[in-house]
């Protein structure tokens, strides 16, 4: 039998590997923003099963919305993306300081 | 029954593994293909739950269009990626601790009784899924009780795609267009000139 654990446990997992992408890629920002689509894809696989094993719909709907921000970050991630390097001819992330932040 | 923990059990390791390819590929190209399978697969299991719409929306929305961006702009940029690649080996010791540390703390927070289905279900109060078909539910529930995250969500969209064409849209000086306010104030007077060639001479 599968439990709502089993769904719990596999969004954990893709969840931490997000979480190690981010760390381990420190100069490709390309891997950086799919390892927010992973972590991203996680959360739905929370929210949906929620939903499906208590017998609510409402978390579907926040699953929906979730998939329409992570869309428009990809987006404009990817935009950001495209003039930096037009800028600067690179995209390594250690490279990001014109903000001097 | 078994069937159902089979399937599970292959959706989720095809989807972890492909995770971690996502993760550790030394090309980028591969990484956005391992990320279109884990999508893939995250959508049978969503088939498995019995949320078919979210299923498909995530194939088509995500595999669609998401993942082919993401696919666009690694092939668009000329990139060593070798050479990003460099110093993956030297975090990797603190991120595998870091990620350890991560997974046991989410399993001990699982294993408690607080996420189970009894401690839970006093808090629902919206409609039950059993009978309806699923697309038709999200449609009853999203146009009324939902409605205005509903618009605010497509209100994101309208921004995000604002944002980027304005971010990616720039002026290239040596472009000709047309300008059409110099087309429209043109006097025939002066856009005209008649001259008197005198024959065999030319101008």
């Amino acid at each position: 039998m599968i439990y709502l654990e089993h769904y719990l446990f596999l969004a954990a997992i893709i969840f931490t590997i997000g979480v190690l992408g981010i760390f381990l890629n420190k100069k490709n920002v390309i891997i950086i923003l799919m390892s927010i689509e992973l972590i991203l894809l996680s959360v739905n696989i929370n929210l949906i099963s929620f939903s499906v094993f208590l017998n609510d719909i409402s978390g579907q709907i926040f699953a929906m919305l979730t998939l329409t921000v992570a869309a428009a970050e990809a987006a404009i991630g990817l935009a950001i993306l495209v003039v930096f390097y037009r800028n600067l001819g690179s995209i390594e992330v250690s490279k990001i300081n014109k903000l001097k932040g | 029954m078994y069937l159902y923990s089979i399937a599970f059990y292959l959706f989720s390791i095809v989807a972890v593994l492909s995770a971690l390819m996502v993760v550790s590929a030394k090309n980028p190209v591969h990484s956005v293909l391992f990320l279109i399978l884990s999508f893939v697969n995250a959508s049978g299991l969503f088939v498995l739950l019995g949320a078919e719409f979210l299923a498909m929306i995530l194939v088509v929305v995500y595999v669609g269009a998401v993942a082919v961006l993401f696919l666009f702009v690694v092939m668009m940029l000329d990139i060593n990626f070798v050479k990003l690649r460099e110093g993956f080996l030297q975090y990797l010791p603190f991120g595998a601790l870091l990620g350890i540390v991560l997974i046991i703390e989410l399993g001990i927070l699982f294993l408690t009784n607080s996420f189970s289905e009894n401690a839970l279900t006093q808090f629902i109060n919206s409609p039950k899924i059993d009978d309806i078909e699923n697309t038709k539910l999200i449609g009853k529930v999203l146009y009324t009780d939902y409605f205005y995250l509903f618009q605010i969500s497509g209100l994101i969209l309208l921004v995000a795609m604002v944002g980027s064409i304005t971010l990616t849209l720039r002026d290239r000086g040596q472009v000709k267009r047309q300008n059409i306010t110099s087309q429209n104030f043109i006097d025939a007077n002066n856009a005209i000139e008649k001259k008197k060639i005198k024959l065999g001479e030319g101008i």
